[in-house]
């Protein structure tokens, strides 16, 4: 067994948090630049370059990307071969949460009873998921998400001979029910099969993937580029105020199912999609 | 590019037309989900409120904390929705503008018309940029909310779209996804 003491999963975390708030990932500014050149509508362009220049100003300044500095989603891929050592892994991921949102001014956003709503004032607890694999690493990723988008997001639970239109049609009714709130152009995952929760859980982790990354089954690729082209048809664009750039990527992770059934679960994230991740 | 400040006259505001572009500098204060809760209930006791809202403009923001040297952190809008329920008597107390993001109710579209008041989009996401447009912040209500907090900025060339002018003209009507 590989000791690994929590004392360093907390400051990967507290690391990665800063990391996420910070630096817009590579694969999301990417996707933003190449929409400037797509885009005919001049307002639409003049927002996407002023998605830019917040990403730069971000970086530089070490200021938050967005406000909404999200509750944070913490993926954690523990190899069965590593020994936690010093105390609680719990507690050592929510200390590394609070550490960066404390000394980065990241904002609490987290309440602590969803009916009475008094602010945690450190933005824990996190959101965790933990997958026991192969081996003797930890992997861990930080994907601190905004409300905005995350409240638009949904599942639906279809009958197993649902045709592809109409799993095409709740998605992009999903995009356009989200239409102005969800800071378009968006970023989709896509959680089908499994059961209600593993589709959710698909969802989240598919906005994980790389922008412009596509499922390894030839018939789930030709849904996500045919979704794609259909949302980005739609001309909600950047803020909902018209333009061809409506979405800038969309992912399906996918997983076996029951013979009667056929989850599909959307989660939505804004063009400020945020994660950060690191093996140790 | 239209240049206005805050305070808000109401020569100003009428002259505003949908779709401008416009640039706001002077004083703002923001309030989101819980400040509006507060003030609604307090409203519905029927005492006075801490706070004179008369002209205000109103920002549906949440800032981060500001760190060293800098008067604010990230500062960009959150969605203006959900502060629907809560908007007709808030522009009923004179609050002459908001500032958010997204669409609103028919609700609130009518009361803006009826009250002559305005309200403005900022564009979502981009906090960062927007904090370089405030010049001074501090809390001046309800400081145990943190975030939720109302704040008082004052503000120079804050860049904005008028969302619903005066005349009830919302940027939004014909957005064909939404009649669809």
């Amino acid at each position: 067994m590989r000791k690994v003491s929590v004392s360093k999963i907390r400051d990967t975390v507290a690391d990665l948090c800063l990391k996420a708030n910070f630096e817009l990932r590579e694969d999301v500014l990417a996707a933003i630049r190449a929409a400037v050149d797509n885009e005919t509508e001049a307002r639409a362009r003049r927002i996407l370059e002023s998605i830019i220049e917040n990403a730069r100003l971000a970086k530089s300044k070490r200021l938050a990307i967005c406000q909404d500095t999200g509750i944070v989603v913490v993926h954690l891929q523990l190899g069965q071969n590593v020994s936690l050592t010093g105390g609680s892994l719990i507690s050592a991921i929510n200390e590394g949460v609070s550490r960066a949102y404390m000394t980065g001014c990241l904002r609490s956003s987290v309440v602590g009873d969803v009916r009475v709503r008094k602010n945690t004032m450190n933005n824990t607890p996190a959101v965790i998921h933990t997958e026991i694999v192969k081996g003797d690493k930890v992997k861990i990723t930080v994907s601190p998400k905004g409300f905005g988008s995350e409240n638009k997001s949904a599942i639906k639970m279809f009958i197993p001979t649902a045709s592809d239109e109409e799993i095409e049609d709740f998605i992009i009714e999903v995009v356009k029910k989200a239409g102005t709130g969800a800071c378009p152009p968006v970023i989709l995952g896509i959680g089908m099969g499994g059961t209600f929760d593993e589709a959710s859980l698909l969802a989240k982790k598919a906005l994980l993937e790389p922008v412009g990354s596509s499922n390894p089954k030839p018939h789930m690729a030709k849904l996500e580029r045919e979704l794609i082209s259909k949302i980005n048809s739609l001309g909600i664009g950047p803020m909902g105020l018209g333009g061809k750039t409506t979405i800038l990527g969309l992912r399906i992770l996918d997983y076996p199912t029951h013979i009667a059934g056929l989850p599909v679960a959307v989660n939505v994230s804004c063009h400020a999609t945020r994660s950060a991740e690191r093996t140790i | 590019m239209i240049k206005i400040t805050a305070p808000l006259e109401k020569n100003v505001i009428k002259k505003l037309k949908v779709g401008d572009e416009v640039l706001l500098s002077g004083v703002i204060f923001t309030a989101r989900d819980a400040a509006h809760k507060r003030l609604s209930d307090l409203i519905k006791k029927g005492g006075r409120l801490p706070i004179n809202l008369k002209e205000a403009v109103i920002y549906y923001c949440g800032p981060t904390p500001p760190p060293p040297g800098l008067p604010i952190g990230s500062c960009g809008p959150t969605t203006s929705s959900r502060m629907d329920r809560f908007t007709p008597e808030l522009i009923k107390l004179g609050i002459s503008a908001m500032i958010g993001k997204g669409d609103r109710s028919e609700e609130v579209r009518k009361a803006i018309k009826n009250n002559k008041c305005v309200y403005f989009l900022a564009t979502g996401g981009i906090g960062a940029l927007l904090a370089t447009k405030v010049k001074s912040a501090s809390v001046v209500l309800f400081k145990d909310l943190g975030t939720e907090a109302i704040h008082r900025l004052e503000v120079k060339d804050f860049p904005l779209i008028v969302g619903i002018d005066s005349q009830g003209r919302d940027i939004y009507a014909k957005a064909k996804w939404k009649s669809e």
